[in-house]
């Protein structure tokens, strides 16, 4: 596994995502309300680009015609088949003991630390004042 | 052809009323002189022509009178020959048709009086099932009430084609009475005709109609699971009775399927469909709408990923099968159990102690 640079986080703000391929992989990082998420940006049903859906939240009931709904803008629903998958965890929620999607843990490192290493910075100009996000992948 | 076991349930007998008359007995004063001076005679649906082959196997065609009207006619070729011992009876005569709720309600309760004297009280295999007014629903709980503490009643009859799908809101105090009883819900073949017998209109042969039932229990089927029917009432056992069931899979497959892509729309809708049918659905064996090829047959069985989904049925008086041929070719023999004996129990919570009771006697 290695740790990739993939974004300054100014260039990330909350409600934004971006797409990039690392390692032949196509990716996402979402920064959810200042988390970030990396997800694959491949649906495990139809190979959908997956990420490109819209974020919702997570709609539960246990009574017919009362629905909680949670967990705002971290689910997402492929642009294909409205299937919903997890972003945190890339479960999805129509079968998810049979379909996954592969989900990466981000983090923001402080450049300081970047600059040292071991980290890939794919295409990235890395500078100590500022912060990244970094996807293990 | 595949032989039956001595000791099944049939789950679906229709005893016939042989004329509205035949209920006078069992109405009180202001009905009875309401029947007699509108001079009402009888209420004819044409779910069942009297003459279309459909309607009565030809050998269980009496002389005169309406086929399945005779308890000796109804024992002697539909229980006898297969070795039954329990039948449940459920009465299809029109009166889901009358649009008067008090109307309905009336000859509800003495048709359901009818069958306890005239059926149950005289052979003590036959079992009934509670045939209530529906359109008006308070009605209906107080009918399920009343013949619920008769526990030869195991079931509450519903038609496939009523005045709103199943699986609405208004309809859900007759499931709770069900459920609070251990009550199946009976959903049978058969229209109120307050809607088209078909969701294109109406058609002009009655083979459209008969046909068409499929695509309306597919619907009630749909309706009652994503409506949430099982959701609030998770012990609840809806009977599909000659609704067919050959068409299951394919037709759940298509369910699953678009559920899976809108399913935070009905969020109580937890599980896939075909997990909510395995545990609260369950269908009665006659029509069998399949080729006599026993690898087909097989096959479907294996795609309903159960084998607690059906249960025993001869249909009587209807024409769906020759001869003793009531169990479809190359069934083995502990799906034939299974579909004869162990379902039927299974599902009919009121049958506990009916075999043992038996055995004692």
């Amino acid at each position: 596994m290695a740790r990739h640079v993939v974004a300054a986080v100014d260039d990330l703000p909350p409600g934004t995502r971006k797409f990039m391929t690392v390692d032949e992989r196509p990716i996402a990082v979402f920064n959810i309300n200042g988390e970030f998420f990396g997800l694959l940006n491949r649906c495990p049903h139809q190979g959908a680009a997956l990420c490109e859906g819209p974020l919702i939240g997570l709609a539960q009931s246990s009574t017919p015609g009362e629905i909680e709904y949670t967990r705002l803008g971290e689910i997402i629903r492929c642009p294909w088949h409205g299937w919903e998958f997890d972003v945190r965890t890339g479960q999805s929620y129509c079968d998810p003991r049979r379909f996954r999607v592969k989900a990466y843990a981000a983090h923001v490192e402080a450049g300081a630390s970047v600059v040292k290493g071991p980290y890939v910075a794919e295409t990235l100009k890395v500078s100590v004042e500022n912060d990244y996000v970094v996807v293990d992948l | 052809m595949t032989s039956p076991i001595a000791g099944g349930v049939d789950c679906d007998l229709h005893p016939a009323l042989p004329h509205l008359t035949s209920l006078l007995p069992y109405l009180n004063d202001y009905w009875r002189d309401q029947v007699t001076t509108r001079g009402m005679t009888d209420l004819e649906s044409q779910s069942y022509p009297p003459h279309s082959p459909i309607s009565a196997r030809p050998d269980w065609r009496p002389v005169e009178g309406k086929p399945g009207a005779s308890l000796h006619d109804l024992t002697t070729q539909a229980l006898d020959p297969f070795g039954t011992a329990i039948g449940i009876c459920n009465p299809l005569y029109g009166l889901q048709m009358v649009f008067s709720e008090d109307m309905a309600d009336a000859f509800c309760r003495a048709l359901n009086d009818w069958l306890v004297k005239e059926w149950l009280d005289k052979d003590t295999r036959l079992r009934g099932s509670i045939v209530i007014p529906a359109q008006n629903v308070e009605k209906a709980v107080a009918e399920i009430e009343r013949c619920a503490r008769d526990r030869r009643f195991v079931q509450v009859l519903m038609l496939a084609m009523g005045d709103i799908p199943l699986g609405k809101r208004a309809l859900w105090p007759i499931y709770a009475a069900a459920e609070r009883h251990g009550l199946p819900i009976g959903v049978h073949a058969g229209s109120n005709y307050h809607n088209p017998p078909s969701s294109v209109g109406w058609g002009s042969y009655h083979i459209e109609d008969y046909v068409a039932q499929a695509q309306a229990f597919q619907t009630q089927l749909t309706s009652l699971i994503i409506e949430g029917v099982f959701a609030k009432f998770p012990n609840l056992k809806v009977v599909m009775l000659e609704s067919g069931f050959t068409w299951l899979p394919s037709f759940v497959w298509r369910l699953h399927k678009f559920w899976r892509g809108v399913r935070m729309e009905t969020p109580w809708v937890d599980r896939a469909p075909m997990e909510i049918v395995r545990s609260n659905v369950r269908f009665s064996l006659q029509p069998v709408d399949a080729p006599p090829d026993a690898a087909v047959l097989d096959r479907i069985f294996d795609q309903m990923q159960s084998d607690e989904l059906v249960l025993f049925s001869t249909d009587y008086p209807h024409w769906q099968f020759d001869g003793n041929d009531v169990l479809p070719d190359g069934l083995p023999p502990d799906l034939v159990r299974k579909i004869m004996i162990d379902n039927p129990h299974a599902t009919y919570g009121r049958l506990k102690g009916a075999e043992a009771k038996e055995a004692a006697a």
